[in-house]
């Protein structure tokens, strides 16, 4: 397999995550801050901080109006995260390897694309907005049943669940960051009524409050809701779950650099050694970035020993 | 649909003879229309342009500096060809391209036909198209244009003619093997016992063509597509035909030539050597070692491998000598010469301005002929007489007497026509016909081709980036139905 193929499909793999991770934040924070009174709401301004592009907003926004970052998040162009710039980035990278993937899965990508395209270039009320993103989400698990159900799992196939499962475990942590350094301060004191509600808002972003209560059986409550996003071995939206999947796949690549493979091991290491139950204000934040340096450093050895990335 | 009033306006039409009723191998599917009401067909209309929408069915149109992706406009109503005269068309096509791959071989070698006198040395020391890096050279089975795209026109007494061959890297086999499979989809009842020439085994066709020439004796010789990238105008049809043969589709980034010449690929298992190379990147951006040094979308050492016979390009570099307007005008001679037969297929009647009396012809007569430059493509810097104000007569005149080896000229024919649905109904539209030559250990015509078709009313400019749209292309056994 070309190695600009299996970068483009790694490619494909995140940007369609991250589109979808994106329309879910959008649809929970309405949700949200629909149950909360307007005092407790906690705005609009974390999206942006999740999505990493605080300074770029902050340069052309004063105040974090939920116009302005939904705007910003759906539809800026210059916003490389935006929902319209990741579904145009998914479009071209498969588009370039479309000969090695089955043609329904290009056309129901391509057909997403146009749909958007058109959507997105209207006005969107709130009500339609949340239509439109819903029917995001399940086109794009839409394409990801057909890539299953109908592609060989090669090493094509491979790249695109690396690419995935590496984006999904740094939104997790995205989210947890953002979120919990808000919602896990320092001192108890600090702890604001609706806490519970806001964390099934993290749950719910992630699918995950359904299989949380399945599994957890206890109250919400903010360090299982951590333990569960950072540990379950079977949610697959939790980072354990995501690095074990990464590992299972790199393990079935040719050739002998382990680099890539080492790293998520650490990864592993980290998640099981920490008390993750206790972690709180800034040892959450700081765990955190560890985590997102550890997934950086991922994507790096991913690139080099495949890619043939100088880095 | 209200079809009685059809009438193509003395125009030769594929379809409706004098008087208005259909020819024999058309009858089925004019019945067939006639029967479908106008909100039905309507409504196949829409599912199909979606279909090609959705299938990313797309080409590439620039203005100025950008691109944008457009779908191919597709006609409902295809064009139909009897396959008696199918075969004779056929026969034609085989004897023109070996003929014209017998030219370019001799052309880069001993220079018979030069040395014979039947073709003048001046054209070729003139010729843009003629490489030198590729004297001396001679590739596997002597051929050196693998996919001929030929363009056919009907006059409007019903002959047909060749217009120009397509040997560097002709495009729209794909819109041919599409557009099929979109009529299948539509109007499944027409293909049931009527005849229809299956258009589908044209991938594995083409695989077997590019196969054949693998240079190392290996069972499964490794194939690839060379592609510009996905802003290239046929984009799409390189990724469909690398999907349909199997084979890898790659970038010049992608191949690697070593110090012994031999190409490779860059995979995530290290380097995998490369046998065959289907290019579909022009000769001048192949090789920034032997042509423009700025080329990013060439492989560096791609000439000298394929010098050294270490790798196959289809088609061979320097083919386009033989695709050339003027190099045109002298293929019935070029069949005579390399065959020793008649040409089975008609040459458009043409000026070369190059012999002065011809061009003192062309200049007196501006306004009733097509004058075209040796080496454009795709519709471009020509004049059409009929139609041309005479500031762009004059521009001509000049242009002509300062560089007469670069332009020919021919009588404007009058183009056959195509029921084709339209607004209002069904009307006549002008059409060509690009039928794709394959030549490696056999010789293959495709059933049919590429039936492209002027959507504007009178216009006779089938080009794709110029407002043109196709058509399926039926060739029917009318002894079978």
């Amino acid at each position: 397999m070309l190695a600009r193929l299996a970068e483009n499909l790694y490619w494909y793999g995140r940007y369609i995550e991250r589109a979808e991770g994106i329309a879910r934040l959008i649809n929970v924070t309405d949700h949200l801050n629909m149950d909360l009174p307007s005092g407790v709401h906690t705005g609009w301004e974390p999206l942006v901080r999740i999505t990493g592009n605080a300074s770029l907003f902050n340069d052309s926004h004063e105040a974090a109006r939920e116009h302005d970052v939904v705007r910003f998040l759906v539809l800026e162009d210059s916003n490389p995260t935006s929902l319209k710039t990741t579904l145009e980035s998914s479009r071209e990278n498969l588009r370039s390897a479309r000969d090695l993937v089955p043609r329904e899965a290009w056309e129901q990508m391509n057909a997403l694309y146009i749909k958007s395209q058109e959507q997105l270039s209207g006005k969107l009320s709130k009500r339609r907005r949340q239509d439109f993103l819903e029917q995001l989400i399940l086109d794009c698990q839409q394409i990801a049943g057909t890539l299953q159900g109908t592609m060989s799992q090669d090493h094509a196939y491979d790249f695109i669940l690396i690419g995935r499962h590496l984006e999904r475990a740094d939104m997790i942590s995205r989210i947890l960051e953002v979120r919990g350094y808000d919602l896990l301060p320092e001192t108890t004191e600090d702890l604001g009524p609706f806490e519970s509600v806001q964390w099934m808002s993290v749950l719910k972003s992630l699918t995950g409050y359904q299989m949380y209560r399945r599994h957890v059986r206890s109250r919400v409550s903010g360090a299982d809701v951590l333990r569960f996003l950072l540990r379950d071995g079977q949610f697959p939206r939790s980072i354990m779950f995501c690095m074990r999947a990464l590992e299972d796949l790199l393990e079935g690549l040719p050739g002998e650099d382990d680099r890539s493979l080492r790293v998520v091991a650490r990864l592993q290491r980290l998640l099981n050694d920490t008390q993750v139950g206790d972690l709180k204000g800034k040892s959450l934040a700081s765990f955190m970035d560890q985590l997102q340096i550890e997934l950086a450093d991922t994507d790096t050895a991913i690139r080099q020993t495949w890619f043939g990335s100088d880095l | 649909m209200d079809m009685e009033n059809y009438t193509s306006n003395n125009f030769y039409d594929e379809l409706i003879a004098k008087g208005g009723r259909p020819r024999v191998a058309s009858r089925a599917v004019w019945k067939y229309l006639k029967n479908l009401d106008k909100d039905e067909l309507t409504e196949r209309k829409g599912a199909c342009d979606l279909a090609a929408l959705v299938a990313g069915i797309t080409f590439r149109v620039y203005f100025e500096d950008t691109g944008v992706d457009r779908a191919m406009p597709f006609d409902l109503i295809p064009r139909v060809i009897a396959l008696k005269e199918w075969q004779d068309i056929e026969a034609g096509l085989k004897q023109r391209v070996t003929a014209l791959n017998r030219f370019i071989d001799d052309l880069y070698n001993d220079q018979e036909i030069v040395k014979d006198g039947v073709f003048p040395a001046e054209l070729l020391a003139n010729s843009e198209n003629f490489l030198e890096q590729c004297r001396g050279i001679s590739p596997p089975l002597g051929i050196w244009a693998h996919i001929c795209g030929s363009d056919l026109v009907r006059d409007g007494d019903g002959t047909m003619y060749v217009l120009e061959d397509n040997l560097r890297i002709p495009s729209g086999v794909s819109y041919m093997l599409e557009n099929r499979q979109v009529m299948k989809r539509v109007f499944p009842e027409l293909f049931e016992d009527s005849g229809i020439q299956p258009v589908d085994d044209y991938p594995s066709q083409l695989y077997d063509a590019l196969a054949s020439l693998a240079p190392r004796p290996v069972d499964y010789p490794s194939v690839v597509v060379l592609t510009p990238g996905i802003y290239n105008s046929a984009y799409f049809e390189h990724a469909y035909l690398a999907q349909q043969m199997g084979a890898a589709l790659v970038e010049g980034r992608d191949l690697i030539v070593d110090d012994n010449d031999e190409v490779f690929m860059r995979t995530i298992s290290g380097l995998e050597p490369v046998d065959v190379i289907y290019r579909r990147v022009d000769d001048a951006f192949i090789d920034p070692e032997a042509f423009r040094e700025d080329s990013m979308l060439g492989v560096p050492g791609l000439m000298r491998a394929w010098r050294s016979g270490k790798v196959a390009l289809a088609n061979a570099p320097g083919a386009g000598v033989a695709d050339d307007k003027v190099v045109y005008a002298y293929v019935p001679e070029i069949i005579r010469y390399y065959l020793g037969e008649e040409p089975l297929l008609d040459n458009v009647p043409t000026y070369k301005c190059q012999v002065p009396d011809e061009m003192a012809y062309v200049l007196d007569h501006l306004e009733e002929l097509v004058v075209k430059p040796a080496n454009e493509s795709g519709g471009y810097g020509m004049l059409i007489g009929p139609r041309s104000t005479k500031k762009e007569r004059e521009k001509f005149a000049r242009l002509i007497k300062k560089d007469p080896r670069n332009y020919i000229a021919q009588p404007t024919l009058a183009l056959s026509t195509c029921p084709t649905f339209v607004q209002n109904g069904v009307a006549p539209r002008h059409i060509d016909l690009r039928p794709f030559v394959l030549s490696g250990l056999q010789t293959y015509v495709t059933n049919g081709g590429l039936t492209r078709v002027a959507l504007k009313a009178g216009s006779l400019v089938v080009n794709s980036s110029q407002g043109g749209g196709s058509k399926d292309t039926w060739i029917v056994d009318t002894e079978a139905s």
